[in-house]
């Protein structure tokens, strides 16, 4: 008996001494389901390819979760190496210059292969300093893009391969889905801010704040309630009252997804994550992809889209030793392969023209049509100072107030250019004040 | 004067040994993080803490210019009263129809109670189906009645929608509690009036109402400290706000400036002026409605 208690404990020492020996990397991020899962799978399959390092994922719940309790676990000095932190944490995260690592410092400190010219141009732009470096390396990148119920478009007497590509197109289409009875609404968004302010500016080169979208600086100012948004949120407001639009919510806008899948509406513009979820839940319709529509009559060479999602960021405060280990699991995810599955499996952008190309010699974007109407939407043309992106402190206050601002439009207490001035307004208060703390 | 027993300690450090455990809880956990808001609100500083510069009362004094701060004010006080009023009123209304049933008060009593051991995240979810504008039950019916029901525009309807979702959940504890009430009004007095020959119904606004006034303080007190600070995960479940901030009541205005704005100062001045206004209200409670109550 005791020799057996002996030999137990023999055993359980051994097995500590030989998981100690790997240096573990803590991995905070914000994907739960389905993609939570891939993502765990990744770091197993880096795990498993070498002994020296230990990646262990933790999930933090949502993005601003996920961010606030990096920050929060930052002052308490109980930092992970890696956080995952979404595209509007980002002005927030650059700021703070004492608490991040970046990353390309880190990848030549410990002398890892980075080439930045590898990765997609517009992914790149938007987590450079204005010289350039990369700060955190783009994990998941998304842009949106229109989804449309085929079954639908048939049963209004339109051709189901034939996507609106304008937003007269969009009207014209809904009007038809919606008189003929074959859905209750023509379209839906999720993101409004997003989708529908964000990615509208940048689409039709408009700019949506000084100073480059505020790339170049704090001292920035909110210019979306130029003319063009304010015909759009205007047109939003009128195809809302004649039952063309139906409004998916604020922030993420779930309803949207929901009304698209119960084939109330036609359409739906939604992040090109978005992808896995429509393909497993239109079990009875096919589902078509195309780019977001423009206004043929404010531009006849649409920009290229702005990019959503997260990026993985490094902080300060960890040994040498964790942070060769991060390094050597960034150089891991940026591999061709890594990233073309990840991408494949999720919807989300492929990071490197590598894992691009990949794709295409695999033959995936043949078997699966519409799958890079993202990528090519997002690489079409010269990215602009409008169009490079978006870099506010802030920021996912600033969304907030988009909403609620649209909301009240919605609801018929303002009208679009009282909406949009107003939240530019209360934006530009939000960013005094990130001015005046950083 | 009933005869008071006092036990009395031989050992000086005795009864503050026994206290400790208490006094450090108390300490730790309210106290010490409540001063910390108090500290925070003065300064401002960056969200990781590398920079923090005094800035004196200047959170305060953007509060009370802030147009939205001040309408959350009125929200609060609409969606507090509304609740404590729905879910006493009900509460009492229960007690009274279970305290006259003889054998199947224990079975109603059970099924009374079941929504307090909901969580509030979970009651917020439950109701927002019940009401979802597209698949929900509720504005199915409600349309017959020329009703279109849309939360996610019409700030009155997710008013409407909180309300009862945070009422609901609060009905079992107010039930519970004017049910034991009930239950100690002696029978002697009860009897003594019905062969009087008062009825039912003067009998409860003449003997158990007066009876009860210490219950119904207790629980006037519990239940805007409810409204207060416990219905956070309600709206956060359930509205996150909206429409257009028409249910960012006060504890949800606090988390979203400093959870998710991370706009730590004015965030902490939120939640001491939040803390201002519980204190100030239990003390007028306790000061003015405490007086009229008959123990």
């Amino acid at each position: 008996m005791i020799k057996k208690l002996v030999l137990t404990a023999a055993a359980v020492a051994l097995s500590a001494t030989t998981s100690l020996a790997a240096t573990e990397v803590t991995w905070w991020h914000a994907m739960g389901g389905e993609l939570g899962k891939k993502l765990e799978e990744v770091a197993q399959k880096f795990n498993e390819s070498q002994s020296e390092y230990k990646v262990v994922p933790v999930y933090k719940g949502t993005y601003p979760e996920t961010l606030t309790a990096a920050i929060a676990a930052f002052r308490a000095k109980q930092q992970p190496a890696i956080v995952q932190v979404f595209e509007v944490g980002t002005g927030t995260m650059m700021a703070a210059k004492g608490a991040v690592y970046p990353v390309y410092k880190l990848m030549a400190d410990q002398g890892e292969a980075f080439d930045t010219k590898s990765f997609l141009g517009p992914v790149t732009g938007y987590y450079s300093d204005t010289e350039g470096n990369i700060l955190s390396l783009p994990f998941n990148s998304s842009t949106p893009i229109m989804y449309y119920n085929k079954d639908v478009f048939k049963k209004a007497g339109l051709d189901p391969e034939v996507a609106p590509k304008t937003w007269k197109e969009v009207e014209e289409f809904s009007k038809k889905i919606v008189t003929s009875g074959a859905a209750k609404c023509g379209f839906t968004s999720a993101w409004i801010t997003w989708v529908q302010t964000e990615n509208l500016s940048a689409i039709h080169d408009k700019p949506f704040g000084s100073l480059e979208n505020g790339f170049g600086g704090f001292d920035t100012k909110f210019e979306f309630n130029g003319d063009l948004q304010v015909k759009h949120w205007a047109n939003l407001k009128k195809w809302q009252d004649e039952g063309l639009f139906k409004y998916g919510g604020p922030v993420g806008g779930d309803q949207a997804a929901t009304m698209f899948y119960s084939q109330e509406c036609a359409i739906t513009m939604n992040s090109s994550a978005g992808r896995a979820g429509v393909i497993n839940n239109a079990k009875t319709f096919t589902p078509g992809f195309a780019p977001l529509p423009y206004y043929d009559d404010e531009t006849k060479e649409p920009k290229n889209s702005i990019i959503g999602g997260a990026t993985l960021w490094v902080l300060n405060g960890k040994d040498d030793a964790t942070y060769k280990g991060v390094a050597k699991f960034f150089s891991y995810l940026s591999k061709p392969e890594v990233q073309a599955d990840w991408h494949q499996f999720t919807g989300y952008l492929p990071i490197t023209n590598a894992a691009y190309e990949l794709g295409q010699k695999q033959g995936y974007y043949e078997k699966n049509p519409g799958a890079d109407v993202s990528i090519r939407q997002i690489m079409r043309g010269t990215p602009s100072a409008n169009s490079k992106g978006v870099r506010f402190g802030n920021f996912a206050q600033v969304r907030t107030v988009v909403d609620e601002e649209f909301q009240a439009l919605l609801a018929g207490k303002k009208d679009a250019k009282q909406a949009l001035d107003s939240a530019a307004k209360r934006g530009d208060a939000i960013l005094r004040e990130f001015q005046a703390a950083n | 004067m009933m005869d008071t027993k006092r036990t009395t300690f031989q050992n000086k450090w005795l009864p503050y040994v026994l206290l400790a455990p208490q006094l450090f809880i108390t300490l730790i956990f309210f106290i010490w993080p409540a001063g910390q808001a108090v500290k925070s609100s003065f300064e401002r500083e960056d969200p990781f803490g590398f920079s923090t510069v005094f800035v004196g009362l200047q959170h305060y004094a953007r509060l009370m210019q802030d147009p939205n701060y001040l309408d959350s004010f009125l929200r609060t006080a609409v969606f507090a009263v509304a609740v404590t009023v729905i879910s006493m009123l009900l509460g009492l209304l229960f007690a009274v129809a279970v305290d006259r049933l003889m054998r199947s008060a224990r079975v109603y009593t059970t099924l009374l109670v079941w929504p307090y051991a909901v969580a509030p995240v979970v009651a917020g979810v439950l109701w927002f189906f019940l009401f979802n504008s597209s698949t929900g039950i509720l504005p199915y019916y409600l349309s017959f009645f020329g009703i279109k029901w849309d939360h996610n525009l019409n700030g009155t309807h997710a008013m409407i929608l909180i309300i009862i979702a945070a009422a609901w959940k609060q009905i079992s504890y107010n039930f519970l509690f004017f049910l034991a009430g009930l239950q100690s009004v002696p029978h002697t007095l009860m009897e003594a009036a019905a062969i009087d020959g008062s009825g039912p119904i003067k009998r409860f606004f003449d003997i158990s109402l007066p009876l009860l006034s210490p219950t119904t303080f207790f629980l006037f007190i519990v239940n805007v400290n409810y409204t207060m600070f416990d219905t956070f995960s309600i709206v956060d479940a359930t509205t996150n706000g909206g429409p257009a901030q028409s249910t960012n009541i006060l504890v949800y205005k606090v988390y979203q400036d400093g959870y998710l704005g991370l706009n730590l100062g004015s965030s902490s001045a939120q939640s001491v002026l939040l803390m201002l206004i519980v204190i100030v209200l239990i003390f007028v409670q306790f000061r003015f409605v405490e007086r009229r109550v008959q123990y």
